[in-house]
């Protein structure tokens, strides 16, 4: 039972959709954090001197800490993006196709 | 019955709790704090009235593992960070925060960042394909047997060493904060875990870890709030003094000593992150929500929770340069800059006596006992669920074992898990143990979270590669362990490492993926091939949900 839905799901083109669009959303998100955070890494590793100074001449902020704080709101208002995108357009996406393929089931 | 003997332990737990406070010698240790002891007695009866309400609820196998899928994202965000947050978060990051200022810092981003990984790759496969435990997953078109044993395997070492370094941290703390011997402290966190999770199995756990992380999180907010006035909550003036008086000066807000090698710096972001996402009591709260959607939002709320604690705690390090640091007080015969009065990791709880007095120290001391039963109580359910759910039912019994049977398996599984974290509790009392979260995460990051990720991503992936991934990665990551400073130097008494790092991940984790690819590719027998096949109808259960488990009440 399952695997004949499975495979009606898998040849309707909105499954597709959902899969290209979700995972390359994702994966983009994905690729930001890990950027980010790795760049991050790099200059903790290769150039920490760079992360010690102040942000301007006067200022108490340091570089490091405030970038990283910046880094804190952007890595969750990230994840509040995707939550978003996932549980509306993917999900409303996903319950049509699912409905489809029962309707198929329900035709024959 | 079970009521009864509910009453009966909570009886006798709280008699013993109440006896032990003055008969110890108080040379070793803090004078019993009985605010402290009154605040987490109270914390105690609550959550065992929980305990009861939650075995009464307890019936199935899904109710014991995942709360029948009941639990809302919120709650299982909340739940989720108070895993995640332990006593050592909330003692050793402030305590290094204030030892070290920035490298405090770098750390939390590390633990933080492997969050937003976890939701965008694999929060809705991970809640779409599995129902118990992260085995489940990987086990999901592969041999039962094989791939279940050896992921039950690798999910018993992190959760064994991570149990363990709870335990002794958990021991030192409460002789320092309650004043109680060590042994009888190992007994209650071990004897309350225990009735906490075979009686109310993952209800009980969550609401345990719920109530913890409201606890600390309202500790930690009004501890630095009070702290912060001192200052105006004003950072610059917090900053300007703070340097003015550390031992770094102008250097406590840049990187330092902790990741001064590239190749440390680099191998820690990588532990910390994957390892995070290869925890199996982490991984197995996803469980614990109806579908994907809630499961999203578990993270959304558990990362900002944790990001949140994380900024908290560090400006309370910070504080406390100056609060704690400059007060005599606090240290060993009143010498400013010589010993912290009960060691390193007593900054946050001098920092709340400095601003709240007594109560608010109290407060805090009783929320660092609470976060410890919590942390432990999610490390035994997982541990248990890979005996019981993983090698009884699954490779054992073949799937034949009735629920029953399984439930009391697991029963006997948590008893075991907490007389084995007494007893190593209690072995390990003088080692050093810095090394086994490290370990853990290690483990984690280099064993169940290569074959994890490639089994819901890659379709090569067979039997033989998982095995071969697996094995590989838990065995190269103890063994870089062993072989670097923290053991086969400190622990070991060698005169040189083997291995020239402390941080296993950016070796052990490739060896994984490499293993697991080339014993896949190379795999051309007619097992791998049903399994190649096999892919198609799991990806699309991983992007629908369609036949996933669903909330059974």
């Amino acid at each position: 039972m399952s695997s004949v839905m499975y495979q009606r799901m898998r040849v309707n083109p909105k499954f597709q959709e959902l899969v290209q669009k979700r995972g390359r959303f994702a994966w983009t998100l994905a690729a930001i954090v890990l950027i980010l955070f790795y760049g991050f890494f790099m200059f903790v590793a290769f150039n920490p001197a760079l992360l010690g100074q102040k942000i301007a001449e006067g200022s108490m902020w340091p570089i490091g800490y405030t970038v990283e704080m910046v880094l804190f709101v952007f890595f969750w208002l990230l994840t509040l993006v995707y939550v978003r995108r996932a549980n509306g357009e993917f999900d409303d996406l996903t319950a049509e196709m699912i409905k489809e393929a029962q309707k198929l089931g329900e035709g024959k | 019955m079970i009521a009864r003997i509910l009453s009966a332990f909570a009886f006798l737990g709280l008699a013993g709790l109440a006896h032990a406070g003055p008969a110890v010698d108080a040379a070793a240790k803090q004078a019993t704090n009985w605010h402290a002891i009154i605040m987490f007695l109270i914390f105690v009866s609550l959550t065992l009235f929980i305990t009861k309400w939650a075995a009464s609820r307890t019936k199935t196998t899904a109710d014991f593992y995942t709360a029948g899928g009941g639990i809302t994202g919120f709650q299982n965000g909340l739940a989720i960070a108070g895993d995640y947050m332990s006593a050592a978060t909330l003692l050793g990051l402030t305590a290094m925060a204030y030892s070290q200022g920035y490298d405090a810092y770098i750390y939390m981003l590390a633990f933080f960042a492997g969050w937003p990984i976890i939701l965008f790759l694999m929060a809705e496969r991970l809640r779409n394909l599995g129902r118990f435990t992260f085995s489940d997953i990987t086990s999901y078109r592969l041999d039962q047997g094989t791939v279940r044993t050896m992921a039950a395997i690798s999910s018993l070492v992190v959760v064994v060493f991570y149990l363990i370094a709870q335990m002794v941290g958990a021991g030192q703390l409460i002789k320092l904060l309650f004043g109680l011997d060590y042994n009888i402290a190992i007994f209650i966190v071990g004897i309350l875990m225990m009735i906490y999770v075979a009686f109310g199995g993952m209800v009980a756990t969550t609401w345990v870890q719920i109530i913890k992380a409201c606890l600390l999180l309202a500790g930690g907010t009004l501890t630095l709030l009070l702290a912060y006035t001192q200052f105006g909550f004003s950072f610059t003036e917090l900053l300007t003094k703070a340097e003015a008086v550390h031992k770094l000066g102008a250097r406590l807000m840049a990187p330092g000593s902790l990741l001064a090698d590239p190749i440390t710096a680099i191998s820690l972001g990588l532990g910390l992150m994957f390892g995070t996402a290869g925890l199996p009591h982490i991984l197995m709260r996803f469980f614990t929500v109806g579908n994907a959607k809630e499961a999203r939002k578990s993270v959304l709320y558990a990362s900002g929770i944790v990001g949140y604690f994380f900024n908290v705690i560090f400006l309370m390090g910070l504080c406390a340069v100056l609060i704690v640091g400059q007060n005599p007080e606090f240290f060993e015969g009143g010498v400013v800059g010589g010993k912290l009065i009960g060691g390193g990791n007593m900054v946050a709880m001098h920092l709340a006596k400095a601003v709240g007095g007594n109560m608010l120290l109290g407060f805090l001391a009783a929320v660092a006992f609470a976060t410890i039963l919590a942390v432990v109580a999610g490390l035994a359910l997982a541990g248990a669920a890979a005996i019981s759910h993983d090698i009884y039912a699954r490779v054992i019994r073949k799937g034949q074992a009735t629920e029953k049977e399984e439930v009391r398996v697991s029963r006997f599984a948590v008893i075991g898990l907490g007389l084995l974290a007494i007893v190593l509790g209690i072995a390990f009392e003088k080692m050093n143990i810095a090394f086994m979260v490290g370990l853990a995460f290690g483990v984690a990051a280099a064993a169940n979270f290569p074959v994890l990720i490639l089994s819901m991503y890659w379709k090569g992936l067979t039997t033989r590669g998982a095995l071969w991934g697996g094995y590989g990665g838990c065995i190269s990551a103890v063994l870089f362990v062993l072989f670097s400073k923290s053991v086969w130097v400190d622990v070991l008494g060698n005169k040189a490492a083997l291995f020239p790092y402390t941080q296993p991940a950016l070796f052990a984790m490739p060896i994984a993926f490499i293993l697991a690819y080339i014993m896949s590719k190379s795999d051309s027998s007619p097992r791998a091939k049903a399994e190649i096949e096999a892919f198609e109808d799991q990806y699309v259960r991983a992007q629908t949900g369609f036949g996933a488990s669903g909330a059974s009440h």
